[in-house]
């Protein structure tokens, strides 16, 4: 089979490189039949890399330990659904997991889009292709070919490393995978309108849904990642700033600045340039993440094993970087803006801001990255900067933001009027009012959880008026029930309350993020029988009972669970047990260091999070890490009310289109004016 | 004053108050990230050093590794193949931390006036390499 993957890998670099060729070089303007061709080149790629993506899969479920990938990565004991993660676990899988996704997108893209941008397709495809096979090679020549052979067959396999042995590791990867590479797919479309000079709003319309899919999939990629730290790593906490974290954290900033950009373009033909910009930015910002994901420049938790394939993704970087730049440099004077700003005070002026801040958090983030090889370069010592320079600069920025979220929707176009300003905003400003007031009364004194806290709480207003404002239109204009009139405002306006309802996800992180900064924290020795106590954010003292250390063995791993009895404020709330594994091959050897499974208690106030640090040999006597984390489910909560707005933005359908007009409308998605103001 | 004016100095004052918060960011948070030689370099230079919270990364010298569980407590040595060091660490260790084979560590603390560093938060990182693990595999195979 690794034959039949080498020779798939050979043919997808050949016929990749021949489609891009001829999109780039064959005159497909005038020849229809060219074009075709062109756009077939994508599915054959495609189909190649299907092939190659079979033949290690085979391998793997086979277990083929000659095979040196399936060897470094499985075992004959690692549960199956692992064998399916088994494939982008490891850096040369997952480069092919890269290319073959890629590939599909692509063949996507060339079958999905309106015929109406035919004129875009062939460079799509020759963009695509081009990115692909840049994998391809980078497997080929770069070392990390997934099909290499050992020089001798190993009994077993060496197992997969036991942090990865966890549900949110089947889906974490790859739903970051597919954001990062289905960013390619609108960064193709950019390049296209550039190459093609088809500069209208076209090739926004042609990849919005690529654009919002893309960053659905990083949302959700980052959600689970911040998960998955929480119930594996054991520090207690979701987010560490670690360079890999902000490496995924980056494009899904700019990405966001340019969904709220692009608006104002399709609406005002304003920010032609910011938003090839932005896109381009936040494309070569994927490929940087790569780049420091798999290069070990920068010191991380989250490691690749180090090797030169970083530098063939820094190599790429510059090259795309100048090339794409340069083409834009090129079609400058063809992406005049149609309109000026008229007011600060308006819906551009606030989306603007809002694109300024994303920007100016994306940079910061890069800066702090970068930090320690920037402080290294200028000035021979390595200065690093850690959660409090990130948490120092983010905070307002954020806050700012999230102010914004609320200014934004409500505010009008072009210039608004202080009658606007009065029906707007009085609601939800006194909404943050009350809440200040309320939460200042409840004993909360730290003035970025109030302010956090209170703005948050004005732009949840904001939404909840926007939503009972439509709701109410439709009952006295179709005079429909009121849930009939939820139903069918949130279906003919997708976009739009699709988004609102994203915004109020975005609050609920907020909110959680701010819970997390109360978070208490004790470690303990205790013998069997012996009590520990620990007080909450919110003033419950919590009491941890050590019941003793128990022993067993399961499928691949030895355990010993120690479990506490817990109890709040004296009222028992049951037991948590939190674990040490040692994983073992199928002969019983040990494999990998011994690992900790944390032990959480979960409920919408607060985790009680429990990690067994150990017991000296043979004893019961354990020591424990204990912390409670105020309002942590609502990372999850929110997480599903993102997925929830993403997916209703982007559902197809939608009201009949029948007119350019309506179509442009709806598509910005504003088809409903507010009602009561004039039309 | 126009609009795009006006735009403009808001702009300005966003970009100022980002640049202003990465500076003071930078010059309150920053920390050295050194070697054991430089850190004793720096410090013989500037003993000024010896109260600023420092990051130190180096290997663990193997079998220097002495811990008292009551104290939740661990003493080690770290070298860079130069210079080496004591370390004193209280808190839980990182299951990477171990005497098994030779790991690298990442320190955050104190570099204490008598030569000893106190750290506050301890990184391992698991210096094993998969190729070593091949070229063992192969080995028993033969005999």
């Amino acid at each position: 089979m690794t034959y039949l993957g080498q020779f798939a890998l050979w043919a997808a670099v050949l016929v990749g490189a021949w489609g891009a060729a001829l999109a780039f070089f064959g005159k497909w303007e005038e020849r229809p039949a060219l074009a075709t061709a062109i756009t077939r080149s994508s599915y054959a790629l495609c189909a190649a890399l299907l092939v190659a993506a079979v033949a290690l899969w085979k391998g793997i479920f086979t277990h083929d330990f000659n095979i040196e990938y399936v060897a470094a990565y499985t075992s004959r004991n690692l549960p199956e659904y692992y064998l399916i993660s088994a494939f982008w676990a490891g850096q040369k899988g997952s480069l092919l997991f890269w290319a073959v996704v890629l590939s599909i997108f692509g063949a996507l893209a060339q079958a999905l889009t309106s015929q109406r941008f035919k004129a875009m397709l062939p460079y799509v495809a020759g963009i695509v292709n081009i990115v692909a096979i840049f994998f391809v090679m980078v497997m080929l020549f770069g070392g990390a070919n997934p099909f290499e052979r050992l020089a001798f067959t190993p009994p077993d396999g060496r197992g997969l490393n036991p942090q990865l042995q966890n549900p949110g590791m089947i889906i974490h990867p790859p739903m970051l995978y597919l954001g990062y590479i289905s960013l390619t797919i609108p960064f193709a479309f950019a390049m296209a309108a550039l190459l093609a000079k088809q500069l209208d709003a076209g090739w926004i319309v042609a990849m919005r849904k690529w654009a919002l899919t893309s960053w659905l999939f990083l949302s959700v990629g980052i959600t689970i990642g911040m998960w998955w730290a929480y119930v594996e790593l054991g520090w207690g906490g979701v987010w560490a700033w670690d360079p890999v974290e902000n490496a995924s954290l980056l494009p899904w900033l700019t990405l966001t600045a340019f969904l709220h950009s692009v608006m104002i373009q399709e609406k005002r033909g304003m920010l032609k340039r910011w938003n090839m910009g932005l896109i381009v930015g936040t494309f070569l910002l994927t490929i940087f993440g790569t780049f420091i994901t798999r290069s070990g420049v920068i010191a991380s938790v989250h490691s690749f094993t180090q090797s030169a394939v970083g530098y063939f993704f820094l190599g790429f970087l510059m090259v795309a970087a100048i090339l794409s730049f340069t083409l834009l440099y090129t079609r400058w004077p063809l992406l005049q803006p149609e309109a000026q700003l008229e007011s600060m005070v308006s819906r551009e002026g606030a989306f603007l801001y809002n694109n300024l801040a994303l920007v100016g958090i994306a940079f910061s983030v890069l800066w702090g990255t970068l930090f320690p090889i920037l402080s290294e370069a200028v000035r021979g010592t390595k200065i690093t900067v850690g959660p409090p320079f990130f948490n120092k600069v983010n905070i307002p920025l954020g806050i700012f933001l999230l102010f914004l979220t609320g200014v934004g929707p409500l505010i009008a176009w072009r210039k608004a009027s202080a009658a606007n300003l009065r029906r707007q905003f009085i609601a939800p400003l006194l909404g943050g009012i009350v809440a200040l007031g309320a939460l200042l009364a409840s004993g909360l004194r730290s003035p970025w959880a109030l302010m956090s806290l209170s703005v948050s709480a004005f732009a949840l207003v904001t939404v909840i008026q926007e939503f009972a404002r439509g709701i109410r239109a439709r009952m006295t204009m179709h005079a429909e029930g009121a849930p009939v009139a939820l139903m069918r405002l949130v279906a003919r306006n997708r976009r739009r309350y699709g988004g609102y309802v994203v915004h109020v996800a975005i609050m609920v992180y907020f909110v959680a993020f701010t819970g997390l900064a109360f978070s208490t924290k004790t470690t303990v020795d205790l013998q069997p029988g012996q009590t520990a106590s620990l007080k909450s954010a919110y003033g419950h003292t919590w009491t941890f009972t050590h019941l003793g250390v128990s022993q067993y063995e399961a499928l691949n791993r030895r355990v010993s669970a120690a479990t506490l009895e817990v109890a709040k404020d004296g009222v028992k709330m049951g037991t948590i047990k939190s674990e040490k594994r040692q994983h073992v091959d199928s002969f019983g050897n040990p494999t990998f260091e011994p690992s900790t499974e944390v032990g959480i208690r979960s409920d919408l106030l607060e985790d009680v999070y429990v990690v067994y640090a150990g017991s000296p040999d043979g004893t019961e006597r354990a020591s424990f890490s204990l912390l409670i984390n105020p309002l942590v489910s609502w990372f999850w909560i929110g997480g599903g009310i993102l997925v929830f707005g993403g997916l209703l933005t982007m559902w197809p359908g939608g009201p009949q289109v029948k007119t350019a007009r309506q179509r442009a409308s709806i598509q910005a998605g504003y088809t409903v004016p507010l009602a009561g103001v004039a039309e | 004053m126009k609009p795009s004016t006006k735009f403009a100095l808001g702009s300005v004052a966003i970009v100022a108050v980002v640049s202003l918060l990465m500076v003071e960011g930078v010059k309150q948070t920053g920390t050295y990230f050194l070697t054991p030689s430089q850190l004793v370099a720096k410090a013989a230079q500037d003993p000024s050093l010896h109260d600023i919270g420092v990051k130190v990364s180096a290997k663990v010298v193997q079998g220097s590794i002495k811990r008292d569980p009551a104290a939740q407590r661990v003493d080690f040595t770290i070298s860079d193949g130069t210079r080496s060091f004591p370390v004193t660490y209280t808190g839980l260790v990182p299951d990477t931390f171990t005497d098994k084979n030779e790991i690298e560590v990442v320190a955050e603390g104190k570099f204490g006036r008598d030569g000893t560093f106190h750290a506050t938060v301890l990184v391992a990182k698991c210096g094993s390499r998969y190729e070593a693990q091949w070229d063992e595999m192969a080995k028993n195979k033969t005999t």
